[in-house]
């Protein structure tokens, strides 16, 4: 079962899978046609992206179409903010330290 | 926020590669210390109530930094960061790694490759990092080793602070 985001990511195809459905719901033969590999490659990728719940599909009529869950995408970035945060406090406390420093100086 | 000195943190997830940019009111040559000393590097390195320690700082080329986090708790997170090049004051390498208490390292962990840039112009010092991983879910792995728990929840707040604070502009 596969269930990392990471993992959904970490494929350049399903990057561009990822772009491609980002701007509009598109069926798997409308998706293949964007690459150079096997309708089975890219329902490989759907899969995963699926499994990911990275994408969500609905059908209409007969066919299936596949779109980006934005939510799910927004929680990568909301994820990485978590680093920006400790850069963020290690640098204040170095602020601090420097003023000290520098008064020390004096 | 106290200043308006630069940072910036961006990821690019295709090359797995963080960015973090930041300004320092300070001379170029104090700020190269605060990086590259021991006694300065542990004021700071660890976000509080985090406490860094370092137990071997060797800094020159093949040299390396063997340090712990120590969580409020107690419980230590040790990693090795060996210097792989070094230019005084204006860049220096690490590969960074993780590693049990006695300083064997972790194979199984995530390691790093950070690069590190010093520029002064007009008494301000500014830091670029460059940190490329292996994979961008070795991100977790580091988050979970370095800041479990009170750190996150101490993050979490300060999150809420601050879309207040930037709601309220």
């Amino acid at each position: 079962m596969r269930r990392d985001i990471f993992q959904a990511i970490a494929d350049p195809t399903r990057r561009a899978i990822i772009t491609l459905i980002a701007l509009q719901a598109m069926t798997p033969n409308a998706i293949a046609d964007n690459f150079n590999t096997t309708r089975q490659a890219v329902s490989k990728h759907l899969r995963i992206l699926t499994e990911c719940e990275l994408v969500k599909q609905e059908q209409q009529g007969r066919e299936i179409y596949y779109s980006l869950e934005i939510a799910k995408m927004k929680e990568i970035d909301k994820w990485l903010n978590q680093f920006k945060k400790i850069w963020e406090s290690r640098f204040n406390q170095l602020d601090d330290v420097l003023s000290t420093i520098k008064k020390q100086k004096k | 926020m106290k200043n308006n000195l630069l940072f910036d943190f961006t990821v690019d997830k295709k090359t797995k590669t963080v960015f973090v940019n930041r300004e320092f009111a300070a001379k170029l040559q104090l700020v190269w210390d605060a990086f590259t000393k021991q006694e300065i590097l542990d004021q700071w390195w660890a976000p509080k109530p985090w406490m860094s320690k370092t137990k071997v700082m060797n800094f020159e080329v093949g040299g390396r930094r063997f340090y712990a986090m120590v969580s409020p708790e107690g419980q230590e997170h040790w990693s090795v960061q060996k210097f792989t090049s070094i230019n005084p004051t204006i860049n220096f390498a690490i590969h960074s790694a993780f590693a049990d208490k006695d300083e064997n390292i972790n194979t199984e962990m995530p390691s790093s490759d950070w690069d590190l840039n010093f520029s002064e112009q007009d008494g301000i010092t500014k830091v670029s990092i460059t940190i490329k991983h292996k994979d961008l879910a070795d991100l977790e792995t580091m988050l979970q080793m370095g800041f479990q728990g009170g750190f996150t929840m101490t993050l979490n707040y300060l999150e809420d602070l601050l879309t207040t604070l930037s709601q309220q502009k």
